[in-house]
């Protein structure tokens, strides 16, 4: 193998599972440290800098990091990053005087439409640069999804006001109440770029299913049920409930259907349980709230007596799973089952709608209905000043993707206006520093502790189920916050190796108490895993190759489930090993937003 | 602040016939100094104990004093110990050799402990072929007590201080040859591929099993001009390599005819000497010492397994001891009573 170029910064980056695996790469580990060390200011900025809604996401946030958590790999569980970040958002201080503030005007005006993550993130990377900033909504406040889709009982209004509310007070001029009907006329009102952050508004529907018609009145389509009741138009339901689907949205919608005066309230879903799309902790959440699951049913009629929904019937199938990796549903020939109810949720999905982007506008679309974009670096469209991102780019996602594809578009608006090739992005803010205090010391706590897990309390059931605008998770208190922070392996204080220094006395190989380091001849990376000291059989975790050694041979670093303890730099006489802490920032329109000490 | 290891280990980390893992064999933290050759040496035997399967009760790890001597208290963590006076721990070992004669014995030693104030009775463990593996960690110098030449220490060789040895080392591979030791082998704690299958080896070994372990002393010892030093020993270095193949397993390698050779030992375990080997006689005193001399002259460092006899015998066959260890014995036979003794006395008369 060809030995390993660590001044590339994506190598290290790599490195640092939970950050890695974040859409937008927030710097983990560096805030869960603050968090230990009660600087939830600081944590908070890290977080807003990255992620801008660190309030919102530490409670809603679909955690693509936990999975990648290095913790789950020498243990049972991850680290609880999501809920720390909420630790950051709950116990700071007064942030709004050390957020930045709209830069003085450059005389470049953008329209933003639709008023959700997306937008928001481009909006507060472009504001302190002085761009004029027309955000349009066809909702009453700004948040998108986040204010008509999550239920305040995940997330509770004054988090996400506080949130929206920092942006929007970079002088952010707000178009609400006003749904954008032609992209045609945008074009034709002066800016220099359209930024298109409207959604996937359109939830899909069960059209053909025999009785849909007729009992029109008592099925709803979850996303705009849930809008309703977000926006109090709705504020009832009846007492038994069917939810299709086995996504998320079903989760809130069987959930909301609780504190709306549902009692018998069901989830039912096509798939086998443990392919249903919503979240381990969604589906542990509604089961905890008295709500069954039934997989492997098929909706096949709603069944209408007197010209109303008395219930719907289900073929019963089994999942079969084919060797290239297909699943089919296949009947198991069982009797259909009807099962009674008052009201149907259907929560199947949802899907992107552009009926006011006309055709004469150049703006072209996949067969998917996804706009036709440059790619997922600059996220221009077939028209080169209009530029898309969040739900409305590739389909539905999540807020921390919106977020992500906000900080890319914001970085290809303002090269775009400033005449320079997006293509061309600037490099990432990448810092890599010794941590050596003294013979036994490190700057961050090295040793990790044996701690499990620690679980979020929740409120009491009965009182969570009376009212929809009680939240749900009570938060960590600090106690148990810093025990979970404890937990944090560290990962990004690197484990550098510098060859020329190393005199092969594996005192790191003997020490290593993952057994990671491996000395021994090169050879191309299968032969290479296969002979470590255990064998590296996660690929998706690289190897370190050095050069060569005095012996001929090469050092091999197992990145698989180095626990950075350090010990392999403790027990280093020359330093070869060090314990390096690398700092990666995305590249951002602004960079260093905030300032930490 | 990390004085003790963290509790993870890899997921996939092989376990052995008794279902223990490496870990199962780690021991406290070393407090040595970083990079000294002794850990190595101590890793070297955590694998092979774990490799062999030894459930780390059956052993017991004996010790003088020095940086080498506090070696056992970093492997091993769950096997017995005791770390004897200075040079005195051949006594100690010989003692619970005869009380015990079930327990493996491993014995670690340094060149100063040995050497020098243990000479004495290091010859008399291999003259009575004390069932024990005896492994002396040799950097040519008192690490512990800041690096003095020890009498290993080979002439002209330079210390960190820059003072040249005056004096020719004593090598103490040759010494066990001449001596008679039933099992003689020679090599360094940066290559545990050779030092791994001796150790097994030697713990398989019935009788005296002494290996001599080049390894550096870091922080006295490393410097240019010392001849014991990672550079100059890795520069001279002379490996005939080996396996070992004990009893329980099947032979998975293919050796080619004359490349290598076979020996068998008392438990029916295998240690095959070959490639650079394969001329060697290491059943052959006389052989042993001729490779040794002319390794010594070139200023060469011949590693591997010297001299074996697969056939000794050792101290308490000879003595026709107890077969079983002493405090398994019940009363009436450790106190056979007056008839017993008066009919010995008889026989006296
Ligand atoms: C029920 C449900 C629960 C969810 N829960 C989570 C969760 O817990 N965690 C998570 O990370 N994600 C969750 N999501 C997904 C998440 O809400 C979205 O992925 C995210 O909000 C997308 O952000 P966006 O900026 O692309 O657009 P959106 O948030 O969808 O915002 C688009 C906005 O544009 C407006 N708009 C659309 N067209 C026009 C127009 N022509 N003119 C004017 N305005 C327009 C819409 O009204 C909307 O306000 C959930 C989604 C649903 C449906
Ligand atoms: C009876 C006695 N004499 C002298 C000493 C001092 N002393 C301690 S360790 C040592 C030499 C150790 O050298 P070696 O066995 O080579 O061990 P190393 O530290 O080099 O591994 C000496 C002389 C002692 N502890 N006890
Ligand atoms: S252990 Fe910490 S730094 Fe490592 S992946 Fe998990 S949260 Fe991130
Ligand atoms: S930091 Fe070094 S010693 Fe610790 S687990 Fe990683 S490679 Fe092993
Ligand atoms: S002084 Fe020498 S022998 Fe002793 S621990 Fe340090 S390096 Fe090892
Ligand atoms: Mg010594």
């Amino acid at each position: 193998m060809q030995a390993t170029d660590t001044t590339d910064p994506e190598y290290f980056h790599k490195v640092v599972d939970c950050q890695y695996a974040c859409p937008a790469h927030t710097p983990v580990p560096a805030y869960i440290r603050l968090i230990a060390q009660q600087r939830y200011t600081d944590a908070y900025l890290i977080n807003w800098e990255s992620n801008v809604f660190p309030g919102v996401l530490g409670r809603t946030c679909d955690r693509p990091c936990e999975p990648a958590c290095r913790r789950g790999r020498v243990e049972e569980e991850p680290v609880a990053i999501c809920r720390l970040k909420r630790v950051a958002a709950d116990f700071k201080d007064e942030v709004a005087d050390m957020l930045p503030k709209a830069g003085p005007p450059n005389g470049k005006k953008i329209a933003l439409i639709g008023a959700g993550p997306a937008s928001l993130t481009v909006a507060r990377d472009l504001a302190p640069l002085g761009y004029e900033l027309h955000l349009y909504d066809e909702q009453a406040k700004g948040g998108g999804f986040m204010r008509s889709q999550i239920p305040s009982f995940r997330l509770p209004e004054d988090v996400l006001d506080e949130e929206i509310g920092y942006i929007l007070n970079m002088g952010i001029r707000t178009v609400f109440d006003t749904y954008v009907d032609s992209m045609a006329e945008m074009l034709t009102k002066g800016y220099d770029a359209i930024f298109v952050g409207s959604g996937a508004p359109k939830g899909r529907d069960l059209p053909k299913l025999p009785g849909r018609k007729e009992a029109d009145e008592n099925i709803h389509i979850g996303i705009n049920w849930l809008a309703n009741v977000a926006f109090e138009h709705t504020k009832k339901i009846g007492k038994r409930v069917i939810v299709l689907g086995g996504g998320n949205t079903a989760m809130d919608c069987c959930r909301t259907s609780r504190r709306l005066g549902g009692e018998d309230v069901k989830v039912i879903v096509r798939s086998p349980f443990a392919d249903m799309k919503a979240s381990p902790w969604e589906k542990e959440d509604a089961m905890h709230e008295g709500i069954p699951i039934i997989d492997n049913h098929v909706p096949r009629e709603f069944v209408v007596e007197k010209g109303k929904l008395v219930g719907m019937t289900f073929e019963k199938v089994e999942a079969v799973y084919h060797p290239d990796g297909r699943r089919e549903l296949t009947p198991t020939g069982e009797d259909p089952e009807f099962v009674p109810c008052d009201d149907v949720l259907v929560a199947i999905g949802q899907e992107n709608a552009f009926p006011w982007i006309e055709k004469e506008t150049g703006i072209r679309f996949t067969s998917w209905g996804t706009p036709i974009i440059n790619d997922d670096e600059t996220f221009q469209s077939t028209r080169k000043e209009v530029f898309f991102g969040g739900d409305s780019a590739f389909g539905p996602s999540n807020i921390i993707t919106a977020v992500a594809h906000g900080h890319k578009a914001a970085v290809s608006i303002d090269l775009y206006c400033r005449g320079k090739d997006i293509s061309k992005r600037p490099p990432p803010d990448v810092t890599l520093v010794g941590q050596k205090m003294g013979i036994h010391e490190w700057s961050y706590d090295s040793i990790p502790i044996a701690d499990e897990r620690k679980i979020v309390p929740l409120e009491d059931l009965k009182k969570s189920l009376s009212d929809r605008m009680v939240e749900v998770e009570l938060g960590f208190d600090a106690e148990a916050a810093f025990i979970e922070a404890e937990r944090c392996l560290n990962c990004d204080a690197q484990t550098v190796f510098t060859d020329v220094e190393c005199i092969e006395c594996d005192a790191c190989t003997d020490i290593c108490p993952t057994s990671c380091i491996t000395f021994t001849h090169n050879a191309p990376e299968d032969e290479l895993r296969a002979k470590l000291l255990v064998p590296a059989e996660n690929r998706e975790q690289d190897l370190y190759v050095s050069g060569p050694l005095r012996t001929g041979r090469v050092m091999i670093k197992d990145e698989d489930v180095c626990l950075h303890c350090g010990l392999c730099a403790e027990r280093c006489p020359t330093a070869a090993w060090d314990m390096q802490m690398f700092l990666y920032n995305v590249t951002k329109a602004t960079p260093n937003l905030v300032d930490i000490k | 602040m990390s004085y003790y290891k963290p509790k993870f280990r890899h997921p996939s980390l092989p376990e052995n016939e008794l279902g223990y893992t490496v870990a199962d064999y780690d021991g406290a933290v070393s407090t040595l100094c970083a990079g000294c050759g002794h850990d190595s040496i101590s890793a070297a035997i955590r694998n092979a104990c774990f490799l062999s399967a030894i459930p780390p009760h059956r052993i017991a790890k004996l010790s003088g004093i020095g940086c080498s001597s506090k070696t056992p208290t970093y492997f091993l963590g769950r096997s017995h110990g005791f770390n004897s006076v200075h040079g005195r721990m051949p006594s100690v070992a010989t003692g619970a050799s005869v009380a015990n004669r079930d327990l493996i014995y491993l014995g670690i030693s340094g060149d100063g402990d040995t050497a020098s104030i243990g000479m004495g009775q290091f010859v008399h463990l291999i003259r009575r072929n004390v069932n024990m593996t005896y492994i002396v960690a040799n950097n040519g110098c008192y690490g512990l007590t800041k690096g003095q030449d020890s009498a290993t220490a080979d002439l002209g060789s330079v210390g960190k201080s820059g003072v040249k040895n005056q004096f020719d080392g004593i090598d103490l591979a040759s010494l066990a040859v001449l001596q008679g030791a039933s099992f003689v082998a020679r090599s360094f704690s940066g290559d545990k591929e050779q030092l791994e299958p001796l150790i097994r080896a030697a713990m398989a070994h019935k009788g005296f099993a002494f290996i001599d372990v080049v390894s550096p002393c870091v922080t006295f010892a490393n410097n240019v001009g010392s001849t014991k030093s990672y550079a100059a020993t890795r520069d001279n270095l002379e490996v005939m390599p080996l396996d070992f193949v004990p009893m329980r397993e099947e032979i998975r390698t293919q050796y080619k005819e004359g490349s290598s050779q076979a020996v068998t030992l008392h438990d029916g375990s295998i240690i095959h000497l070959h490639k650079a080997s394969k001329d060697y006689k290491a059943d052959s005193r006389e052989s042993a010492l001729i490779a040794l001399q002319s390794a010594n002259e070139t200023g060469k460092v011949l590693t591997g397994l010297l001299y074996i006899d697969p056939n000794s015998q050792d101290l308490n066959h000879t003595l026709e001891l107890a077969p079983k260890p002493l405090n398994s014995l019940g009363k009436d036979e450790l106190c056979p009573g007056s008839r017993v003794l008066n009919s010995i006395n008889e026989g006296l008369r």
